[in-house]
């Protein structure tokens, strides 16, 4: 598409179901009771003259531009701020209100500088557009008065500028903050002709203030008070093109808005059906590690890991790869080679890898990175419903009354989704949050936890099946649903086990730490307080009980009959951004796409007959597994698409152990990652912005991803994959993603009615999508469970074997932050670095008196499994006992401190529990040391580049 | 005893302790399927190679349901599920 402004009708929709009909200026048109004469005017083709209204917030009635005349009614109400009724007849153009909107226009326009030729917004700027329109042409007031065009400019946030003298106090950025992101972070400070815009208090910017960079701000400013550095830096987007979000799983769409082949800024797209227009300070401004001067754009190969690395042509990486695998097929069978997908590529570049490994590796030592995060999703939920997915849609949240939030931080790690929360609970609904920290969600602007129980780490299951036992034995459950819904006799058994007074809240507190009547209470919020939908992420997920947590969720939603309607149901908030998709895929050892077993001998032939090829009938080997059988010498080779093992996976002195081991390391991405360290061969990736394909979000959603620019490697990943393939025989000749999706929807029963041009029909879809659902199901489970009748499981709480003792006696826990993700490879390479430039572990005061810590310290970290260093923040976001730290970067290694323990279900890692001891420090740990050096070895680039 | 071994015996124990609630019959059932699909069957050849020996720590439950997979499993580890 060419440039274009996306449409803004002036006020919110009216969900009312009841119609209005009225006349403005003699067209007689029909809109939902309680839209606003504004929105009206706009959706019958009219537009009336605003600035202090856009239709992403409330109407505010300020700017007095948009008046109109209305017969009946006396003077000039403002358009925005009156609802249309029936019979009105609305004139929006007359001589009087041209004549009151141009001295609107010339009030403003005296204290406003006029540099529009040299100002950023020049040709997208609301305030020059409606200056027109009004028919401006003189401004009688001169600029001899006071004015405000000598104030600063703060440009403190690394994205956007604010510029008061541009600022036309119309106050959408303060709106935009406190309705659409609920940070409340702006405010209009003074009154009058003093009034400005304020971030924080009088002594903060931007960058110091709550602020939390979503963008919002800047896409609501009418002028260019808020706007994009990278706009004045390059200019004016001549094109835009809409795409899906790369980074976490709610699967924001933007519009790439560019100039020529350079990326100008990335604009949440309002038709966004999982961000509903908006952003956060990642997917928004985040992008420009696409461009960073460490992404690798030549193949690289080496005979040894210690040796430098040597730039070569595609043809000869390809080749040497290809001979590489292949001799180690013909020495040890195919069960030495493998392959990990990733969770950031697309369905189609995911589907390809494991295909390749299946059909031409010839075995199922496939895997993903999903392993470490949400594998327990798949098994419990599979076992409970039928379905490895979430319940809901994002809008579902919509409906809830009660919203149970256990091991999940929306605010740093889904934060649109948790801005959609917010607004929920903000209308009042209910809110209960199961973790360790104190996270935002339990006390923030306007927001406040009815219920925090902040559990002991690793005990997820006993303070689910506490509260179990008070609905059960408080005769709290929904008998009537249970009846029609789940498996009677498993619910009695259930029933039976949950109501021992073993399980009881005060029987269980000495284990979990969370006082008895404050579970008591919450569970009864829960099962008594209307729409009760589950939120839950990796804390439920990464534990030795991971699977057992996701399922004792299960319990305790159809136990209160909160699944199959909207607003209720069990949502797990995926953390990158096509782990859906990745695991829809067939990216598991054990299971085909779709999620079919490979036992199942119907379902292996199917593939076998579209594939030419004939499958193993045994699962493969998940990646610790992988790693294990390096280390024993029976696992030789592994092509890694888009993922960095080393920084990701736990006990990093292990993997490297099984890196190291292997005579056949491809990583294929963007950057020389931690695993490329181990590496012989280097495939360079392609971004999100230069390829083709559909990334599948946490809600089920399909979207597309659309290329914007030619890569800066030459390929997009699913053609390196071919490539690979290729040269070991495979034949393949895929020329675009669209028919490697028809593909997957010819052998995939849930993405049946999934195809290119469907989804560029309809924006998205949502699986399943068959002839049942031939439009897809935003709620699933509606008039029954996948798998027939709701299967409730007795979740036995068993203790982790990790234990605290005298050596280590802390618990550590480790997570994300809002500006970073995942292994920071990303958003390490970008101004995200402003706001967290370092891995910190948070310790409770106490803990830190005991130690001789004060915050910014340099602490020793160490585990039974390794130690590395950090610097200690104090704060009692977490209790006494228990730290906490991230593992975005590499020169914290974080995982060299995690343990081997893992799911019992599904060998997921138990990030979350790790006993630790914590004490002061003058340096780093000698592994950081050595791995330093390995670093800087191992990077090492000869550039000599041979013809092609 | 390596890597596979190793993880193979933390890994049965575990399973058949998150089944046992089931109580004996069930839980080996339960832990024999699991093992069945998950498994690759390198993992499944390590552990049965290790059943002979009686003190290498695989819990009773574990143990009988390696025993009666193995039983119904060829010398390579796979199983006639098809």
């Amino acid at each position: 598409m060419g440039y274009e402004r996306q449409a803004d009708l002036g006020t919110p929709p009216s969900a009312s179901a009841d119609s209005v009909e009225l006349t403005i200026d003699g067209r007689q048109i029909s809109v939902p009771a309680g839209t606003s004469v504004m929105r009206a005017a706009a959706q019958s083709g009219g537009h009336i003259p605003k600035l202090c209204a856009t239709d992403s917030i409330k109407s505010f009635g300020s700017c007095r531009l948009c008046l109109v005349e209305i017969d009946g009614m006396r003077g000039t109400p403002a358009s925005c701020t009156t609802p249309v009724s029936e019979g009105m007849v609305v004139h929006t153009q007359t001589q009087r209100l041209q004549k009151l909107r141009r001295s609107v226009m010339e009030l403003y326009i005296s204290d406003h500088p006029l540099d529009c030729l040299t100002c950023s917004a020049n040709n997208d700027c609301e305030l020059q557009d409606e200056a027109a329109a009004v028919g401006l042409r003189d401004v009688r007031f001169g600029y001899e008065g006071s004015n405000h065009l000598g104030l600063d400019v703060d440009s403190s946030n690394p994205y956007f500028d604010f510029d008061p003298s541009k600022c036309i106090a119309c106050s959408r950025c303060v709106r935009a903050c406190d309705e659409i992101q609920g940070t409340f972070a702006l405010t209009m400070d003074g009154r009058g002709f003093e009034s400005k815009i304020s971030a924080g208090t009088r002594d903060d910017d931007f960058l110091s203030s709550e602020c939390v960079s979503c963008g919002a701000c800047v896409q609501a400013c009418p002028t260019a008070a808020l706007d994009e550095k990278a706009v004045k830096e390059i200019g004016r987007p001549e094109r835009a093109v809409v795409t899906t979000c790369a980074y976490c799983g709610v699967g924001c769409t933007f519009r790439a808005e560019m100039r020529g082949e350079q990326l100008v800024r990335m604009v949440p797209w309002k038709d966004g059906k999982a961000n509903r227009g908006h952003s956060c300070v990642k997917g928004r401004f985040a992008w420009g590690y696409a461009n960073h001067q460490d992404r690798i754009t030549s193949p690289m190969i080496r005979d040894h890991i210690d040796e430098p690395w040597r730039e070569v042509s595609w043809d000869e990486a390809i080749a040497f790869a290809a001979a590489r695998i292949d001799a180690i097929r013909i020495r040890h069978g195919s069960e030495a080679l493998g392959g990990i997908t990733s969770s950031r590529c697309t369905n189609e570049e995911t589907f390809l890898v494991q295909k390749m490994v299946r059909s031409v590796f010839g075995t199922n030592n496939v895997d993903t990175c999903a392993r470490v995060c949400h594998s327990p999703t798949g098994y419990g939920l599979k076992t409970a419903f039928g379905t490895s997915a979430g319940t809901q849609d994002f809008d579902s949240v919509e409906h809830s009354d009660v919203i149970l939030v256990i091991g999940a931080n929306p605010t740093d790690g889904h934060p649109v989704f948790a801005s959609r929360m917010k607004r929920r609970l903000r209308q009042g609904a209910k809110l209960i949050v199961i973790d360790p920290r104190r996270i935002d969600l339990v006390r923030s602007p306007h927001i406040e936890a009815a219920h925090h129980l902040p559990l002991q780490p690793g005990t997820n299951v006993a303070v689910l099946t506490a509260m179990a036992h008070v609905i059960v034995t408080e005769n709290l459950a929904d008998e009537t649903f249970i009846r029609e819904r789940c498996d009677w006799q498993e619910y009695d058994d259930w029933r039976q086990f949950v109501s021992d007074s073993r399980h009881s809240p005060e029987a269980l507190e000495s284990v979990t730490r969370v006082p008895a009547n404050e579970l008591r209470q919450a569970a009864r919020l829960f099962a008594t307080g209307g729409n009760g939908a589950i939120y839950y992420g990796l804390g439920v997920t990464e534990h030795s009980q991971g699977s057992s947590t996701v399922m004792a969720i299960a319990n305790l939603a159809m136990a209160t009959g909160n699944i199959g309607r909207p607003g209720v149901g069990v949502n797990p908030l995926r953390g990158q951004n096509n782990v859906q998709g990745a695991c829809d895929m067939g990216s598991f050892p054990h299971e085909l796409p779709g999620y079919r077993h490979v036992h199942e001998a119907d379902t292996r032939q199917l593939f076998e007959r579209e594939w030419g090829t004939t499958l193993d009938a045994e699962p493969g080997l998940r990646i610790p597994n992988m790693l294990d059988a390096a280390v024993d010498g029976t696992f030789k080779a592994i092509y890694i698409q888009g993922e960095d093992i080393l920084q990701s996976d736990p006990n990093t002195r292990h993997v490297a152990a099984g890196l190291a081991a292997m005579e056949c390391v491809v990583v294929h991405d963007l950057f020389l990652n931690e695993t490329a360290n181990y590496a012989h061969v280097f495939l360079p990736g392609s971004t999100f912005l230069e390829k083709n394909g559909t990334f599948t979000n946490a809600e089920r959603r399909i979207q597309p991803v659309r290329k914007v620019m030619q890569p800066a490697n030459g390929f997009e990943d699913w053609e390196v994959t071919q490539l690979l393939a290729n040269a070991l025989g495979a034949g393949w000749s895929y020329s675009h993603p669209a028919e490697i999706l028809d593909e997957i929807a010819c052998l995939t029963p849930s993405f049946a009615g999934v195809s290119w041009s469907r989804l560029e029909q309809v924006g998205s879809l949502q699986w399943p999508v068959n002839e049942q659902h031939p439009d897809g199901a935003p709620v699933m489970h509606m008039d029954g469970f996948v798998r027939g009748k709701g299967k409730f499981v007795v979740t036995d709480y068993v203790p982790t074997d990790e234990k605290t003792g005298p050596r280590f006696p802390l618990l550590l826990t480790t997570g994300r932050i809002l500006s970073h993700y995942n292994v920071g490879a990303q958003t390490r390479r970008t101004k995200n670095t402003a706001w967290h430039p370092e891995d910190l572990l948070e310790m409770h005061p106490a803990d830190a008196e005991n130690r001789g810590l004060k915050d910014g310290d340099w602490t020793r970290l160490a585990s039974r499994t390794g130690e590395t260093t950090l610097r200690v923040k104090v704060t009692d976001r977490v209790a006494p006992g228990v730290v906490y730290t991230t593992f975005h970067h590499p020169e914290t290694q974080a995982n060299v401190v995690t343990t081997d323990y893992s799911d019992w279900a599904t060998n997921c890692p138990e990030y979350k529990v790790t006993a630790v001891q914590v004490m002061p420090s003058n340096g780093p740990s000698d592994w950081q040391e050595d791995y330093s050096k390995r670093t800087d070895r191992s990077r090492r680039v000869i550039e000599d580049v041979p013809a092609e | 005893m390596n890597e596979t071994a190793h993880s193979v015996i933390r890994m049965a124990n575990q399973i058949a302790r998150n089944f046992e609630i089931l109580g004996k019959e069930a839980a080996v059932a339960a832990t024999q399927d699991h093992i069945a699909s998950f498994w690759d069957r390198r993992m499944k050849a390590a552990a049965f190679g290790l059943l002979p020996s009686a003190d290498v720590g695989f819990s009773p439950l574990a143990r009988e349901a390696l025993e009666r997979l193995a039983g119904e499993t060829d010398g390579a580890g796979h199983q006639d599920a098809g």
